[in-house]
């Protein structure tokens, strides 16, 4: 077992339903995420990759096998911790989920104050530096309403980043944008990644990005069929 | 204001941030708050002074023990008490007085409208009996026909009430006399007439000829200084053959009519239903409000789940929200309440008017049942599953 590992999942099984409706989505899933490394997880839709994502991420209970997530197993985790440790982690949703009440900075903010107890300034200043790396320096007190899809999604990815997560989670960050802002986003996300040794676990149907991945896992009918590593 | 919030929260104050982002329907929240308040002020209002109006006759006399009829819930309900009663309580050695006191209605004729004149019959020679405003006047009343008149009674000029003196009497006719009014004194319209007047019982059984004088509607008695009402009170009732009775301090019976006049008479009733009312009303239209504006973000407040928000976190958002509406609600609605109350009062000349007291119990009843109906609407919360996001 890797010691430098971000997350370490282990023969996971996972079912959806009961009784007679009860059917499993994930079969004896391994997978390891290194610190800094930058994973894409591929597959046809329904095979697997967002419920990987959402148990990963502690956003549902794990029920059978182990999942390591920095140094601690899900598995049997109480919400308590299970919330402790979600603070550590940055998602980034295909819809961009930024609240329409608040703006580009506000939403932003909300991503540092979840950790409680930083002074207003330092929230604030935070927030702004973080939509200053999105690019999105001069857009900093826009609604939501009135930023492009590409600019609200880089919004998102302020927020997931703004406290230097251990680990990223996107499901499809770019399905929603066209191909120019999608690069952009994704480089965003490369490049942030890098310079703060962030792991990145990302799905994705958009083969554009492979190149940028170090390793490449897909997900076939619950199970994973292939492990590409790159460079 | 948000930065003054934020600082007080120590967080981005996320419920008013939602509330005022659509404008519309945040004006139209604290309306509905403002109009639950405005309902609840008015009933109030009116109940007020109801309560008001109710003691306000017990004020002109000031006995220790009422004696009344059984089915006399209020001063001018129910029936006679025969007068051997008043001898038989004579007859304990702690009271030390009594008086028969007689109460009925007079119409008066002012021209463009007949007003109404609950009438005291009383006994000229014991002021003891009497406030000390009417006690001074009472020789006047020895004078046959003569009165005093309630100068606030409805109907009645200023001018013309203040010119009512020994020297200047105003007189008028009713009940087929001429009854006249060598002074003043403040009364007050209430709900069972316009205003008052007091003559003595001679005068009162001239005017109304099928009463007599062995049945007052009331007997008075004033105790000897230090004496135990209670203790006097129990001697009277083996004193006193007739159980029917009701034998009381007077200010129990005061209380027992305000009680009456606000439980068990449906205009009490009523007004006690309106106050119910309103604050449905507020407790509905805030929950409509807050169940609405949840069911609206749960897919932003299930991302801040997802980003590791707690649930002290979400009932604080709602909370906020309800403490925004209770207080911003509040403020206009006082303001029109305060109004409509003293519009009312000009109209009626009804005392009613917005005390601080009133204010005061409702802006902490708006803010109770706001966090009430918060507390309620953050059910819905739980519907909010960051697994559902992906
Ligand atoms: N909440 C749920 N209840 C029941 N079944 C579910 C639920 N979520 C997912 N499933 C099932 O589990 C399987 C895997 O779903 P999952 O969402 O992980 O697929 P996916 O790879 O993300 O697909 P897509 O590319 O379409 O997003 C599917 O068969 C799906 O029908
Ligand atoms: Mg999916």
């Amino acid at each position: 077992m890797d010691s430098d590992a971000v997350v370490d999942v282990r023969g996971l099984n996972h079912w959806f339903g009961s009784g007679d409706m009860k059917k499993q989505a994930l079969f004896d899933v391994n997978l390891t995420l290194k610190r800094g490394s930058f994973t894409v997880l591929m597959g046809p839709s329904g095979s697997g990759k967002t419920t990987v994502l959402t148990l990963v991420g502690c956003l549902r209970a794990v029920q059978d096998g182990s999942v390591k997530l920095l140094g601690q197993e899900l598995n049997g985790a109480g919400e308590g911790q299970l919330v402790a440790l979600r603070r550590r982690l940055g998602f980034i949703f295909q819809a961009h989920n930024l609240h329409e009440s608040l703006t580009a900075a506000q939403n932003v903010m909300m991503g540092v104050q979840v950790h409680g107890g930083v002074p207003d300034r330092t929230v604030e200043q935070a927030a702004l530096h973080a939509l200053g790396l999105v690019g999105l320096a001069d857009r900093t007190s826009y609604l939501p309403g009135n930023l492009s899809g590409g600019q609200k999604q880089r919004v998102a990815v302020a927020r997931a980043l703004v406290s230097s997560p251990a680990l990223v989670l996107a499901d499809e960050p770019t399905a929603a944008l066209d191909k120019d802002s999608a690069a952009e986003v994704v480089d965003l996300l490369k490049r942030m990644g890098q310079s703060r040794g962030t792991t990145t676990l990302l799905v994705t149907h958009d083969n554009r990005i492979l190149d940028r991945a170090d390793l490449i896992l897909t997900l076939e009918d619950g199970r994973i069929i292939r492990v590409e590593e790159r460079n | 204001m948000s930065r003054l919030l934020q600082r007080l929260f120590g967080r981005l104050p996320i419920g008013w941030l939602q509330l005022t982002h659509n404008r519309t329907r945040f004006a139209a929240a604290l309306a509905g708050v403002a109009f639950a308040n405005v309902l609840v002020f008015v009933q109030l209002g009116i109940m007020n002074s109801m309560g008001a109006a109710t003691l306000r006759p017990y004020t002109f006399f000031q006995p220790d023990v009422m004696i009344s009829a059984g089915d006399a819930n209020s001063l001018t309900d129910g029936g006679n008490v025969a007068r051997q009663w008043l001898l038989q309580a004579m007859a304990d050695p702690d009271v030390t007085d009594g008086m028969g006191l007689f109460i009925a209605n007079v119409p008066w004729d002012r021209g463009d409208k007949d007003i109404s004149l609950t009438t005291f019959g009383i006994d000229p020679v014991k002021p003891a009996f009497l406030a000390p405003e009417i006690a001074t006047d009472l020789t006047l009343l020895q004078v046959q026909d003569a009165a005093i008149l309630d100068r606030l009674a409805r109907g009645l000029g200023k001018e013309e009430a203040a010119a009512i003196r020994p020297q200047s009497p105003l007189s008028f006719e009713t009940q087929g006399r001429t009854v006249t009014a060598y002074s003043t004194f403040a009364g007050g319209g209430g709900f069972g007439g316009d205003g008052y007047m007091l003559v003595s019982d001679q005068t009162f059984l001239s005017l109304f000829p099928a009463r007599r004088s062995a049945a007052p509607d009331h007997i008075l008695l004033t105790l000897r200084p230090g004496a135990q009402p209670e203790a006097v009170i129990a001697r009277l009732k083996t004193l006193i053959s007739d159980p029917s009775l009701r034998i009381r301090t007077y200010a129990q019976a005061a209380e027992d009519d305000l009680v009456y006049q606000q439980t068990r008479r449906p205009t009490g009733i009523i007004f006690g239903f309106g106050v119910l009312i309103g604050v449905l009303v507020g407790l509905v239209i805030v929950y409509q409000v807050l169940s609405t504006d949840v069911a609206d973000h749960l897919r932003e407040y299930a991302t801040f789940k997802a980003m590791g928000y707690g649930p002290r976190f979400f009932l604080g958002v709602v909370f906020e929200e309800a403490l925004v509406l209770g207080i911003l609600g509040f403020v206009p609605g006082l303001i029109v309440g305060t109004s409509i109350l003293l519009i009312m009062g000009a109209i009626t000349t009804l005392p009613l008017a917005m005390t601080p007291s009133m204010a005061a119990s409702v802006f902490v009843g708006t803010i109770v049942f706001s966090a009430l109906s918060g507390a309620i609407a953050t059910r819905r919360l739980a519907a909010a599953d960051p697994a559902d996001l992906f």
